[in-house]
């Protein structure tokens, strides 16, 4: 149907010449605030990102102790890691800027000063800080590690490096009896502010004596706190945080990730860095089966998700950066998101990690779980020397991707298991 | 040097003590005059064994004192005495569970050393610690509630008879395995060197711990690092319930330390005044 004009035919043209400029004035001042919304909301949204590190840092900071006056906002530009660091120097630097921030803390073990450590992990140190506050031991892991634990009840904050965790079985005594029982038993008269640290699992070749993961020993203990880190950002934020912490932690390094890279942003190199002890990390988002580990492991957990994207299935990877306490509440909305759970470690099974995670979402998100929980774990023996015996007794990533398959019930009739 | 508490506790503290007076009174036949107590007039006194040394010159056998300071003594070791035999019959009663350990016999070795150090010097021991605990400004309350696990004891009641502390009477407690307390004594002496204080740390343990692997391992280190630790074994001849004989091969525990070279040792036997002697 014609529209009828108001004007005739000339009028309403030149009416709809003079509107025309109005109209696209109009669009062109309406493009300009759209666009200026979405810059702003761009710009609106990094800000928000940058307030919530800085929150994080501020909050996450009050527990713990008093050097604080220190912390100041990085409004860095955290979008790109520039640098790769090892582990070894992650470890070292965290030690080295701890030990400079607080005369206090101190280094003592077997082979730490004139070695420069049996690991190369406190290269430089003993050069700079002095045979006082890096002390080398004879080989005597209970009589140094008391030593240690009474020095810490007087004030002094030790570090105490066993060269494997197989021979801090020798001090084992004095970790859990004299150091993660003291603050209880003195009803808070005497804290313990010492950090066990070492290579603990298997490394390659060093059969049954020099390869147990003791994870899941220490895990259990009230009184301690037990970290097991993977990246250099974890071993670096996370040695920092132990050795600020006023109660007891056992550090769980791993020989094998010594000499191996990771990216690392600016924000992990700045000297006041720390992760908080107590939270996991999700190295990977995923939407069909979640996927827990620690140390070695979690690096065999995401060539595992690489392989298992290919076939379509998404696995969420969690990193449990620590031990105790147990972060229960991001596994258990990761379980209660993809209904189904895969954990691994390099430990023995009976009474392992995996064991508490499974009871754990057992008992808080049973009626999430689509599949029974699949447990990968070293192999119930003591470790064989042989490489391939040793190839069998640890686990691949080929198992994790089965397990991963079974708890999706992609397990095909030919596959084993 | 050891008197009752003036604390909130203090009325208890006297009902305790007050049948105490009265039975040694009668048994004096006169009471306590105040002149005695606070009689400052100098003593010399002998010991009457004398001293047996190993790589140190022993110390000389007389010793200056005063009357009122052997009353105080006298005071601390009957509290002590009273105390352990209490101890002991709460302990049959059940009231004190499991583990009760007393220091019937050895108050001469607390009261001896508390006589000689500060309350800036540390002190270590085994779990046979309640009169420790008392020497180091203890409360005797506080003591008696601890062993019966009530909240007012020394450590809440968490810990019992073994795990007394008082970190501001400079005592480290209290630790129920036997030895552990060598190495960690070590530490305090390590800790009070490093912080460039002039103090020492006691670490006292028994005849039955001297044969244990960590002991050797600290006392190797004491002197490798030059700590300022001094080592004290209470030696009542038994160890838990087996002989010294049966379970050692040599009983001299004062020879012990000849293997580790610049190490002094001093045995002293339980003399009637045990006073401790600083060794430079």
């Amino acid at each position: 149907m014609e529209k009828r004009r108001k004007h005739s035919c000339k009028e309403s043209e030149r009416e709809r010449r003079r509107q025309y400029p109005q109209f696209c004035s109009f669009l062109y001042r309406l493009l300009i605030c759209v666009s200026y919304q979405f810059q702003h909301r761009k710009r609106l949204e990094r800000e928000a990102k940058m307030l919530e590190i800085v929150r994080k840092k501020f909050t996450s900071v009050a527990f713990y102790v008093p050097s604080i006056q220190r912390i100041r906002p990085t409004f860095r530009n955290y979008s790109s890691a520039a640098k790769q660091m090892t582990v070894r120097e992650a470890l070292n630097s965290a030690i080295d800027e701890e030990m400079s921030a607080d005369p206090k803390v101190f280094l003592i073990g077997e082979e730490v000063g004139e070695y420069q450590g049996a690991y190369k992990v406190s290269k430089g140190l003993l050069e700079k800080y002095g045979p006082e506050r890096v002390v080398d031991t004879p080989i005597t892991e209970a009589g140094f590690t008391g030593i240690g634990c009474g020095a810490a009840y007087y004030g002094l904050k030790p570090i105490v490096e066993f060269m494997t965790f197989n021979f801090a079985m020798q001090a084992i005594d004095h970790i859990i009896n004299s150091a993660a029982k003291m603050n209880y038993m003195s009803a808070g008269q005497i804290p313990v502010p010492i950090v066990f640290r070492g290579p603990n699992g298997a490394a390659a070749g060093v059969a049954a004596q020099h390869s147990q993961c003791y994870a899941a020993w220490y895990g259990s203990c009230p009184g301690l706190k037990v970290l097991s880190p993977y990246s250099s950002e974890d071993n670096r934020g996370l040695l920092k945080a132990a050795i600020r912490d006023p109660d007891p932690v056992v550090f769980l390094e791993n020989e094998l990730l010594y000499g191996q890279s990771f990216p690392v942003s600016e924000e992990v190199l700045d000297s006041n860095f720390f992760l908080p002890i107590g939270k996991a990390k999700i190295e990977r988002d995923g939407t069909d089966v979640t996927v827990t580990a620690y140390s070695r492991m979690v690096g065999h957990a995401l060539e595992a998700a690489e392989i298992l994207a290919k076939e379509g299935i998404s696995a969420e990877i969690i990193n449990l950066r620590s031990i105790r306490p147990l972060d229960r509440a991001t596994i258990n909305a990761s379980v209660r998101k993809t209904n189904r759970l895969v954990t691994v470690e390099e430990g023995l099974p009976q009474h392992g990690v995996g064991a508490e995670i499974c009871a754990s979402v057992i008992e808080e998100s049973f009626e999430y779980l689509d599949a029974p929980v699949e447990r990968i774990a070293g192999a119930d023996v003591p470790m064989p020397y042989a490489p391939n015996l040793e190839r069998m007794a640890v686990p691949q990533i080929e198992d994790i991707v089965r397990a991963a398959k079974r708890a999706c019930y992609r397990a095909g009739p030919s596959s084993s298991g | 040097m050891f008197t009752a508490q003036l604390s909130k506790n203090a009325s208890r503290c006297a009902a305790l003590l007050r049948p105490l007076k009265a039975s040694l009174t009668s048994q004096l036949g006169r009471p306590f005059s105040s002149s005695v107590a606070d009689d400052t007039t100098s003593l010399t006194i002998e010991t009457s064994v004398p001293f047996i040394s190993s790589v140190i010159d022993p110390p000389s056998r007389s010793a200056e004192t005063t009357p009122k300071e052997l009353l105080s003594f006298f005071r601390s070791m009957a509290v002590m005495r009273r105390m352990e035999i209490a101890a002991g019959s709460l302990h049959e009663a059940k009231l004190i569970r499991e583990f009760c350990h007393l220091y019937v016999g050895q108050e001469a070795i607390a009261v001896g050393m508390e006589a000689a150090i500060t309350r800036n010097d540390n002190l270590i021991t085994s779990y046979r610690d309640h009169c420790i605990y008392l020497a180091r400004s203890g409360e005797l309350v506080a003591a008696f509630a601890e062993m019966i696990g009530r909240k007012d004891g020394c450590s809440g009641g968490k810990s019992g008879s073994m795990h007394f502390y008082k970190k501001d009477g400079g005592f480290y407690g209290g630790h129920g395995i036997v030895d552990a307390q060598i190495p960690l004594g070590c530490g305090l002496a390590f800790a009070q060197k490093y912080l460039k204080e002039d103090n020492v740390t006691f670490t006292l343990y028994g005849d039955g711990t001297a044969n244990q692997g960590q002991w050797f391992e600290a006392l190797n280190m004491a002197e490798l690092w030059d700590l300022p630790a001094v080592f004290v074994c209470e030696n009542n001849h038994y160890g838990m319930g087996t002989a010294d004989r049966r379970a050692t091969k040599s009983t001299a525990y004062y020879k012990r330390g000849d293997y580790v070279p610049g190490l002094k040792i001093l045995f002293i036997k339980a003399t009637v005044h045990p006073r401790l002697i600083t060794l430079s």
